[in-house]
């Protein structure tokens, strides 16, 4: 139970991780200075996130690291997030879809962990579904005001829709270590959580004018750790930069 | 002989340091100190975080820290409490009459100002979700057009 303890905790910690370094690269190049300030407001929530999630995973693992070295010393094969959240921003529609996709995953999933039988895992869900419930209400507006907005910007959004539909089927891909922890009541099955966010995702992007794809091809390989997509090791070298050149060092 | 100062005076001591990102209200108006009490015989404070990746909440820990030592009190324990999460609804009246005269629209129940904190005007409107911190979102009056900050209600 400890090791799928431990891995769902990185899968929660480094979704919001890389998620979080990926929305922080817009800082100072957003649109305008409101979105521009949002993203990094939203940025800054997931890490606070990360270092709870993560902060648990060490605690449950027991080995001596830190949240800090997990964030900071591992290598892509490592990592344990959902592909979606590490691919490069796009454009900023491209942007706004897939924090939607995620938005709506992650306030779902939260929701349910709020009744964790872990009381640990209960309390930071509960701290962050408050959060995310924000940034959901934020992304969706966003997603409908330019789905539903000018020719050029329902086309960026319809195209970021197409492209990214079949990644946002990696959050629910559920394994063994899943079922434990649901027969544990620590967390849900990730499958089920897909009609809830079906339903959402259909009402706001009804809502958008955008047509969601009709397939049921999921990618995979992330949230195992079997095959990031190459942009993962990309991220990590500007990330963890600073701990590589000069290990230790310190603020 | 060592006196140990009280709980209350404590808790004034606590009330005199101010919120490093909107200095005109304290930490106790705030409402992020959960409690004050003695273990042993260390002082234990016990905070909860506003929003979780809230900058302040380091620097925070730190003037707690430095305001107990200006009064004498080296032995500090300061205890993060996630559970229950921190709410708007913990922040004192008089806290929010201090963000009201600072032009910082207090949270209401609500979810959106009830007026202009600058003019007083009733019409006011969204600009943005987010403000200059994480806790606040960004309003403009219809009135004097004048933007400001409105402390979210979460």
């Amino acid at each position: 139970m400890g090791d799928h303890l431990f891995e769902f905790l990185l899968r929660q910690g480094d979704n919001t991780l890389i998620l979080s370094h990926r929305i922080s690269e817009w800082c100072g190049h957003a649109p305008i200075i409101e979105e521009d300030i949002a993203l990094a407001n939203i940025a800054l929530d997931l890490l606070g996130q990360t270092q709870m999630w993560l902060g648990l995973a060490v605690e449950v693992e027991g080995a001596g690291r830190s949240a800090d070295d997990l964030a900071m010393l591992r290598d892509a094969w490592d990592f344990r997030n959902a592909i979606l959240v590490e691919r490069p921003n796009g454009n900023f529609g491209q942007t706004m879809m897939r924090q939607f996709l995620f938005d709506a995953y992650h306030v779902e999933l939260l929701s349910k962990l709020v009744s964790s039988a872990d009381e640990r895992i209960a309390a930071i869900a509960a701290k962050s579904l408050k959060e995310v419930e924000y940034h959901v209400e934020r992304s969706a507006s966003t997603v409908i005001a330019l789905g539903d907005g000018s020719e050029e910007s329902h086309a960026r959004m319809q195209a970021a829709l197409d492209d990214q539909w079949t990644f946002a089927g990696e959050f629910f891909e559920t394994d063994a270590g899943d079922h434990a922890l649901r027969d544990a009541g620590i967390s849900p099955l990730p499958s089920d959580l897909r009609a809830g966010f079906n339903a959402r995702a259909m009402a706001v992007l009804g809502d958008a004018t955008l047509v969601i794809p009709e397939t049921t091809f999921a990618h995979s390989g992330g949230r195992s750790g079997k095959h990031h997509s190459e942009h993962l090791g990309h991220l990590l070298t500007q990330m963890q930069w600073l701990q590589r050149a000069y290990p230790g060092a310190t603020w | 002989m060592v006196t140990t100062p009280d709980i209350d005076t404590v808790w004034q001591w606590l009330d005199q340091v101010p919120d490093p990102e909107i200095p005109v209200i304290s930490l106790v108006d705030l409402g992020i100190v959960r409690d004050v009490a003695y273990q042993g015989d260390r002082l234990r404070i016990t905070l909860s975080p506003t929003y979780s990746g809230c900058p302040a909440t380091r620097v925070i820990e730190e003037d707690v820290r430095t305001a107990m030592r200006d009064h004498g009190i080296e032995q500090v324990i300061i205890n993060q409490q996630i559970s229950p999460p921190w709410t708007t609804d913990w922040m004192s009246d008089k806290g929010k009459a201090k963000l009201q005269n600072y032009g910082i629209a207090p949270p209401t129940a609500k979810g959106q100002p009830e007026a202009c904190p600058i003019c007083g005007a009733g019409a006011v409107s969204l600009v943005s979700q987010f403000g200059s911190t994480p806790c606040k979102a960004h309003w403009r009056c219809e009135e004097c057009r004048e933007s400001f900050d409105y402390f979210k209600c979460i």
